[in-house]
């Protein structure tokens, strides 16, 4: 509230800023990288923000491919995956999300808003049918859905030819997948939805705890729906919380 | 831009200027409002309590804790166990009774179907309806015309280890045929076996339908399973044909297909989700909705 440029005091200092643009910019630069050092910096070295958990494994091929889906047609608009540590949250949806679960979706699916109900931790609640019906016509199962039909995804052959590009891309920014991954990419993801065999074997070998599924009897190929449900089936799958220890990460 | 040395005043409201002037249209230097001044630094001296109160400022191996220790996770904690302090004492009761002892016992009753009503809210109803009354391929549970038994063990059971669930191995089991898909019968076969089926809950059929024909390939395709009279057997989840509840339908298009894709409907096994305790007040809950054996 300066009214008065005459005063000489510390308060009026901000007059050099405004009257010289370089200096403007130098203390917009100082006060970011003191924002960033203090935000930012210790989220890379501070061990309670990089918190190691058992079972956590990259997303399979085709739950990859349903991952891209599922950003694609906005899911994350709607339904947040982040189930904070509040007694109604984890009363209704599990455990309250851990950092780690989401560490190799690039970009993440936290989301902000809920109206739908939170996905983090749907896999393995419905049945596989249940989301094929739900996703062609939500209001068949759910009269009061307010949730759009997605009739076009089971009509949709899933284009898995860049597949194995997105996960070498991926591997650059640090999610671990290995040169053998990335080669048998497109073998994995038709495995996962072929049922049993060899290349589901080496499927469930490379991927731990993978849910194969014979998707392809009434038809040729997989589709969108084929993916999207495969990795909604994984989404908040991966930890065993019976082994989780809670206490471990609270000082 | 004049330099200002002399505070300048605009004439017509009094009040001070920048000292900016263009075309001789001045910049007025209207204060801020006193009261939302305050409540500016306010916020500023707020947040000081905060960084004293909660964790806030990071250092090299960790971060200042904040001055009663509190955090997020173990927050959470306590707060579950104030809602274990309300709920223990009636859910303990719960887990000691046997099931056919809680619905002899009213108090008992309204905990297990308060708590299994919450339950079935949030699990249950996406599939079986929030009224319990099902959807297409998702049974109604008001009725009594159960698929796999509507006894409380029964019930209690296939919320455990769900049906056709793979992950468990004690999961109802039992899979139709794709008798058209797979060639076990053909079109003309299957539309005859449709038309008997539909005769035996008496919906009419189409003239041209031969029945005897139908009768006799349910006997030797569907009748293992479905039994000779077609009532169903719940060991295996064939559901009962002659009553006028259908889960996939009772047109003749609806039974064809069924006849030709086969399969089954898939519910999870509840036993990793849900503790047994909820499962029990499930259990009762669907039971006592008006179908329970």
């Amino acid at each position: 509230m300066a009214s008065s440029t005459q005063s000489s005091s510390l308060w009026h200092k901000h007059a050099i800023f405004e009257k010289n643009s370089i200096i403007l910019v130098i203390g917009i630069i100082v006060a970011i990288a003191w924002g960033g050092l203090v935000e930012i910096v210790p989220l890379f070295y501070l061990k309670s923000t990089i918190e190691k958990v058992d079972g956590v494994r990259p997303y399979t091929p085709l739950e990859l491919a349903g991952y891209n889906i599922y950003v694609r047609e906005g899911c994350y608009l709607c339904h947040s995956q982040m189930i904070r540590p509040l007694r109604d949250e984890v009363e209704r949806y599990g455990h309250y999300s851990l950092a780690a679960e989401s560490m190799y979706d690039h970009p993440f699916q936290w989301g902000s808003k809920r109206n739908g109900p939170d996905l983090a931790r749907v896999g393995g609640k419905y049945s596989d049918d249940w989301h094929r019906d739900h996703l062609r016509n939500p209001r068949a199962v759910v009269p009061a859905s307010i949730m759009p039909s997605y009739p076009w995804l089971e009509k949709t052959p899933l284009d898995s030819t860049h597949i194995g590009d997105q996960m070498k891309t991926l591997s650059v920014v640090g999610v671990p997948y290995t040169q053998e991954m990335i080669d048998s990419a497109e073998a994995d993801l038709k495995a996962q939805g072929a049922g049993d065999g060899k290349a589901a074997t080496a499927l469930v070998k490379r991927y731990p705890k993978t849910v194969v599924r014979d998707l392809t009897a009434e038809k040729d190929g997989l589709t969108e729906l084929d993916a999207l449900v495969a990795y909604l089936q994984h989404l908040g799958t991966q930890v065993d919380f019976k082994l989780y220890d809670d206490k471990a990460n609270i000082r | 831009m004049a330099n200002a040395t002399e505070p300048r005043v605009d004439a017509r409201t009094g009040t001070a200027t920048t000292g900016h002037e263009w075309d001789g249209i001045a910049e007025l230097n209207t204060p801020l409002p006193r009261w939302w001044l305050w409540t500016f630094y306010l916020t500023i001296v707020w947040s000081i309590g905060y960084w004293i109160v909660y964790p806030a400022w990071p250092g090299v191996t960790g971060f200042t804790q904040g001055a009663f220790g509190w955090h997020a996770r173990s927050a959470v904690v306590d707060d579950l166990k104030e809602l274990q302090a309300i709920r223990g004492p009636g859910e303990a009761k719960l887990a000691a009774a046997k099931l056919d002892e809680i619905e002899k016992n009213p108090e008992l009753l309204a905990f297990a179907r308060a708590s299994g009503g919450a339950a079935f809210a949030n699990n249950c109803a996406p599939c079986h309806g929030a009224g319990a009354q099902g959807a297409v391929g998702y049974p109604n549970l008001n009725d009594d015309d159960w698929l796999w038994g509507g006894s409380l063990d029964d019930i209690q059971q296939t919320i455990t280890h769900g049906a056709r669930w793979d992950a468990d191995k004690a999961t109802r089991s039992s899979l139709m045929p794709a008798f058209g898909r797979d060639g076990i019968l053909k079109a003309d076969e299957i539309a005859n076996v449709a038309q008997y089926v539909r005769s035996l809950s008496g919906l009419p059929n189409e003239t041209n339908a031969n029945l005897a024909k139908g009768k006799e390939l349910f006997a030797t395709n569907c009748a293992v399973c479905h039994g000779d009279d077609g009532k169903g057997k719940q060991e295996v989840g064939a559901p009962n044909l002659t009553d006028k509840i259908w889960l996939y339908g009772s047109d003749t298009a609806s039974i064809v297909n069924r006849i030709n894709v086969g399969g089954g409907g898939q519910m999870p096994a509840w036993g990793g989700r849900l503790d047994p305790t909820t499962i029990k007040a499930l259990t009762v809950y669907v039971h006592s909705l008006g179908g329970g054996k």
